[in-house]
C-alpha cells in the first residue's frame, strides 16, 4: 500500500491507508492555531471568485451548443409525430385564451397555467400540424408524450414518448405496439361547441373493446401503461384544444 | 511501496496514477460512490459516459484543491472543497447538454449527484489536500479511470444481458431473449455482487499464496 | 462419515431415525405423483421441463458441495425438491434455457451464497422463480392450455427455443390447434384482466380440458395430508395460509360480491394450494414456534390475497411467500415460548435469555470452508 507522505513540512508517520477523511488534515497548520475570521472569508471570496469564473466561462462556451441540440431534440420530437412537418414554431396558449409565440428559453419564460406547444409547418411554409405534450402517471413513473394534432380531422395524427420508465418489454409496447399505434392515426378530438373542453373525453378502454373513434383500444397486458398515455394526452389535449381552435388562423402560416 | 530510492519522480507518480485503477479501485475495492454506480449503469455507454464526468471532476477539483491547500483555513476546508467540486460538476453538466441532450436525458440527476459522490470528496481531503498539484491531479485521475472501470464493468454486462449489445452493437442477432430484470434496479445489484465475489475471489487467492510464499 | 463406536450426546435423545435425509426423502416421493400428472396434462414439454431443471438444480448443487463453499450433501434430496417444486411452479411451455437458468439462480443465489442446506433465509425454488419472473416476464405469463391432443408427441413451440433466444410465439401454434388466445391465460388472468371466472370444482380437479392451470389443488391436498399424517411436514402452516386466505377473499366477497371473486375461485386458482402445502412449509425458512407458524400463514395468506387483487400481477402467492420468509426471524423473536419456572409475558422477564437463533443455536456447524487447501500454520 501507498501513503501519500511526499509533503515535506509533514511530520506526522507515514499512516497505512488513507480513508479516514480528517486523519491529518490539519497537518499543515498546528491544531492549536486559530485561523482569523478575515483570512477565512478572503480564502472563500478568493475561491468563489475563481469558481464563478469557471461556470461563467464554460456556460459562454457551451451554450449556442446546448441550444441547438435543445432545438434539434424538439424538431426530432415533433417530426416523429407529424411527418410532413419540415420546421418547427414555438408557442404558448395563455390561461386567459389566446396564444402567443414563445420568447425565451428556459421553462421561466412561461406563465402559470400557460400551455407549451410547437406549431409544425411543411416545406411549403403552410402549417402541417400542432405537436403538444402529455404526462400522466405510468407504472414506474411519469409517462412523458408527444402527440401530433391536425387542424384539418380535428384530430390526434401520431404520437411519440418523449420519455418512460416502464417496464421494458411491456410497457414500452406503447411504442412498439402496432395496434395500439393505430389507435392514433386518426384520434377524435373535437372541441365542444361551447369552446370549454373537449366535445368527448378521450378515453382508454378495455382490449379489443373499441366503439368510437375518440376511443384508444388499451394494450393487454399493459393496461395502465395504456391507460396513462391516454390520460395523458386528454388532460393536454383539454387544456390545449379549446384555447387554440379559435386562434388557429394566426399560426396558417410561418411567421 | 511508497519509498523508490533512486527512482525518479515517474515512478511515483505512476503508484499515485494506478492507485485507484486496481490497488484501491473505488468500486470493487473501496465500494464508494454507490449511488450512481447502481443507477445509471444499465448499459456499457452510460457507464462511460458517467465515469469520465466524475474522472474530469476528480481530476480537476484535485488539482484544484492541492493547488489552494496552503491558503485553505481548515476550518473552513469542507466547505471550500465542496464549492470546488460544484463548480466542476456544473461545468460537466453544461458540457454534457451541449454533446449529447440523449445522454443528458439518460444520466438525469446524476451528473448533478458527482457533487455528492463521497468518492470525490474523500479524496480532496485524504489525498489532495496533502499532496503537490501533480501526484493530486494523478491520483484523482486514476481514481476517476478506476471509477469508470468498475461502471463499464457492471453496465457492459448489463447491457449485454439486458439487451444482447455491447456499446449499441448487437452480439446476438435480432432473435435475443432480453433479461428484462438486468435494466431494473434489481440487476445491477446482481452483477454489483458478482463482481465483488469475483474479486473476493481473486484477493483470497493471492492472499493464500502470500501466506505461502512466506512459509517457505 | 465414519460412526463412532459410542456417541456422547446432550438431551433431546431422538431414537427415531428422522434424519434430515428421510424427511426430504418423502417429500420427494410425496411430488412424484403430482409430477406425473403435470406431466399427463401437458406432456412430453412439461416432462422435459421438469427433467431440465431439477437436472441444473443438482449438477449447481453439486459444483458447489465440490467447491467446499456450502454445507450438505448431494444425497440429502434437498436440491432436488428444490428442481421439482420450481419445475412445477413454471409454465409448462417455459423455454427449457430459462427453467436453467432459474435452476442455477435458485441453488446459486437462493442457497449456496447463504452457506447450504440449513442456511438460506428465502426459499431456493422461490428465489429461481422470482429471478424469472423479473428477467422473462412475457414467457412466464405464457401459459397453454391442458390436455391438449398430440401433446405426448410433439413440443410446446416455446419449450425448445435456443438458448438466449426468444422462444416461438405460442398464440401462432395455438391458432392452428384452433384455439383462441384467451385459452393460454391463466384463470387468475382472465379474471384479473377480462373478469372472466372459472368455475372453483374444476379448479380443484384440473380434469377438464383445456385450462391453463399449474398442478391440481386436489392432488397436491393430497399428497400434503400424507406428509403431515407422517409429520414430516407442520400441518398448521398450511392451513393458517389457506384460512387465511379465505377468510380475507370471503371478507372482501362479503363487501362487494360484483368486484371480488368468490372465494373457493381464490383458494383453487394459481399456486396457492402448492405454494402453501410445499413451499412455505419449508422447514429451514419458516419459524419453528408452533404459534409462531400461525402468524407465519397468516400473514403469507393475507398478503396473497391483497397483492392478487390490488397490484398489477395477477399471482401473488410467491412474493407473499418470500416476505413471510423475510418476516419469519422476525416472527419467531417474538413468538418464543416462556421457559420453564419463569413468570407469565408481562411480568419481569429479567434473566430470561433472549432469543437464541438457528445460526447461533448450531455456530459449531458453519465453519469457514472458503479456503479449501488452508496453509498449515
Amino acid at each position: 500500500m501507498s501513503t501519500q507522505n511526499d509533503n515535506p513540512p509533514n511530520p506526522l508517520p507515514a499512516k497505512v491507508g488513507d480513508y479516514g477523511l480528517a486523519a491529518d488534515a490539519a497537518s499543515e497548520a498546528s491544531p492549536a492555531q486559530i485561523t482569523p475570521t478575515v483570512a477565512m472569508i478572503r480564502t472563500l471570496g478568493l475561491v468563489s471568485l475563481i469558481c464563478g469564473l469557471i461556470i461563467v466561462g464554460s456556460f459562454e462556451i457551451t451554450l449556442p451548443a446546448a441550444q441547438a441540440n435543445r432545438r434539434l431534440a424538439a424538431e426530432r420530437a415533433v417530426f416523429k409525430v407529424i411527418p410532413a412537418a419540415k420546421s418547427i414554431a414555438e408557442y404558448v396558449a395563455l390561461p386567459g385564451g389566446g396564444i402567443e409565440p414563445r420568447v425565451g428559453a428556459g421553462d421561466t419564460a412561461i406563465v402559470p397555467g400557460a400551455v407549451k406547444f410547437f406549431a409544425a409547418y411543411d416545406a411549403a411554409g403552410q402549417l402541417a400540424g400542432i405537436a403538444a405534450e402529455g404526462a400522466a402517471k405510468g407504472y414506474a413513473d411519469t409517462v412523458r408524450v408527444m402527440f401530433g394534432y391536425s387542424p384539418a380531422c380535428q384530430c390526434v395524427v401520431g404520437i411519440g414518448v418523449v420519455s418512460m420508465r416502464e417496464t421494458p418489454g411491456i410497457g414500452d409496447k406503447i411504442i412498439t405496439d402496432k395496434d395500439f399505434l393505430a389507435n392514433f392515426k386518426a384520434l377524435d378530438t373535437k372541441v365542444s361547441k361551447e369552446l370549454a373542453a373537449l366535445a368527448n373525453e378521450i378515453k382508454v378502454v378495455k382490449h379489443g373493446t373499441k366503439t368510437q373513434p375518440w376511443q384508444i383500444d388499451a394494450i393487454a397486458g399493459a393496461t395502465i401503461t395504456s391507460r396513462a398515455v391516454g390520460k395523458g394526452i386528454n388532460e393536454a389535449a383539454q387544456m390545449l384544444l379549446p384555447r387554440l381552435v379559435p386562434n388557429l388562423d394566426k399560426i396558417r402560416s410561418k411567421p | 511501496m511508497n519509498s523508490f530510492p533512486g527512482t525518479g519522480y515517474e515512478g511515483k507518480n505512476w503508484t499515485e496514477f494506478m492507485e485507484g485503477i486496481w490497488e484501491r479501485n473505488p468500486v470493487f475495492v473501496m465500494v464508494l460512490g454507490m449511488c450512481p454506480t447502481l443507477a445509471v449503469t444499465v448499459s456499457a455507454i452510460n457507464s462511460i459516459s458517467m465515469g469520465l464526468a466524475t474522472t474530469f471532476v476528480m481530476a480537476a477539483s484535485c488539482w484544484l484543491v492541492s493547488l489552494l491547500r496552503h491558503q485553505i483555513p481548515k476550518e473552513v476546508r469542507i466547505a471550500t472543497y465542496i464549492v470546488i467540486i460544484a463548480t466542476f460538476v456544473t461545468v460537466v453538466d453544461y458540457a454534457i447538454q451541449a454533446i449529447s441532450l440523449d445522454m443528458y436525458e439518460a444520466l438525469g440527476a446524476y451528473i448533478q449527484l458527482i457533487v455528492a459522490n463521497c468518492l470525490v470528496l474523500g479524496r480532496a481531503e485524504a489525498h489532495a489536500a496533502r499532496n503537490a498539484p501533480l501526484p493530486a491531479a494523478l491520483n484523482g485521475l486514476g481514481m476517476g479511470l478506476g471509477f469508470t472501470l468498475g461502471l463499464v464493468m457492471i453496465g457492459g454486462v448489463r447491457e449485454i444481458l439486458g439487451a444482447g449489445t455491447l456499446l449499441g452493437f448487437s452480439l446476438f442477432g435480432a432473435n435475443f431473449q432480453p433479461w428484462v430484470v438486468m435494466v431494473l434496479p434489481p440487476g445491477g445489484f446482481f452483477v454489483m455482487g458478482g463482481w465483488l465475489l469475483v474479486f473476493a475471489l481473486v484477493r483470497a487467492r493471492r492472499e493464500r499464496a502470500a501466506v505461502a510464499a512466506q512459509e517457505t | 462419515m465414519s460412526t463412532p463406536l459410542i456417541e456422547i450426546r446432550s438431551a433431546p435423545h431422538v431414537k427415531a431415525p428422522r434424519t434430515v435425509e428421510m424427511i426430504m426423502r418423502h417429500v420427494v416421493w410425496s411430488l412424484l405423483p403430482i409430477c406425473a400428472f403435470y406431466v399427463v396434462q401437458y406432456g412430453i414439454s412439461a416432462l422435459a421441463s421438469i427433467v431440465v431443471v431439477t437436472a441444473t438444480c443438482l449438477l449447481t448443487e453439486k459444483f458447489f458441495i465440490r467447491t467446499g463453499t456450502q454445507s450438505g450433501q448431494l444425497t440429502d434430496y434437498s436440491a432436488a425438491i428444490t428442481g421439482l417444486l420450481l419445475a412445477l411452479t413454471l409454465p409448462p411451455g417455459f423455454p427449457l434455457w430459462m427453467g436453467a437458468v432459474a435452476g442455477l439462480v435458485a441453488i446459486v443465489l437462493g442457497k449456496a451464497i447463504f452457506g447450504g442446506i440449513g442456511h438460506n433465509l428465502f426459499n431456493p425454488a422461490l428465489v429461481g422463480r422470482a429471478f424469472v419472473q423479473a428477467a422473462f416476464p412475457t414467457s412466464i405469463a405464457t401459459y397453454t392450455p391442458s390436455f391438449l391432443t398430440g401433446r405426448f408427441t410433439e413440443f410446446i413451440p416455446s419449450s425448445v427455443a435456443w438458448p438466449l433466444m426468444i422462444p416461438a410465439d405460442t398464440v401462432v401454434w395455438m391458432q392452428s390447434k384452433q384455439l383462441d388466445a384467451l385459452a393460454g391465460a391463466t384463470p387468475l388472468a382472465k379474471w384479473k384482466f377480462d373478469g372472466v371466472m372459472a368455475n372453483a370444482v374444476e379448479l380443484l380437479t384440473s380434469l377438464s380440458g383445456h385450462m391453463a392451470v399449474g398442478p391440481a389443488p386436489a392432488l397436491v391436498l393430497l399428497c400434503g395430508l400424507y406428509l403431515a399424517l407422517r409429520r414430516f411436514m407442520d400441518w398448521r402452516i398450511p392451513v393458517a395460509i389457506l384460512g387465511s386466505a379465505a377468510l380475507t377473499a370471503w371478507l372482501l366477497y362479503a363487501v362487494d360480491s360484483t368486484r371480488y371473486p368468490n372465494p373457493f375461485f381464490m383458494l383453487f386458482s394459481g399456486g396457492l394450494i402448492l405454494g402453501a402445502v410445499y413451499m412455505a412449509t419449508d422447514m429451514v425458512t419458516s419459524p419453528v414456534t408452533p404459534r409462531g407458524m400461525w402468524v407465519y400463514g397468516a400473514l403469507i395468506g393475507l398478503l396473497t390475497v391483497v397483492i392478487r387483487y390490488y397490484s398489477g400481477l395477477p399471482e401473488g402467492v410467491m412474493y407473499a411467500i418470500l416476505l413471510g420468509n423475510a418476516a419469519s426471524p422476525l416472527i419467531e423473536r417474538i413468538t418464543q415460548p416462556l421457559t420453564f419456572g419463569r413468570g407469565a409475558p408481562g411480568r419481569s422477564r429479567e434473566g430470561t435469555p433472549g432469543y437464541v437463533s438457528r445460526t447461533d443455536a448450531d455456530a459449531a456447524i458453519p465453519k469457514k470452508r472458503f479456503l479449501r487447501n488452508k496453509p498449515k500454520k
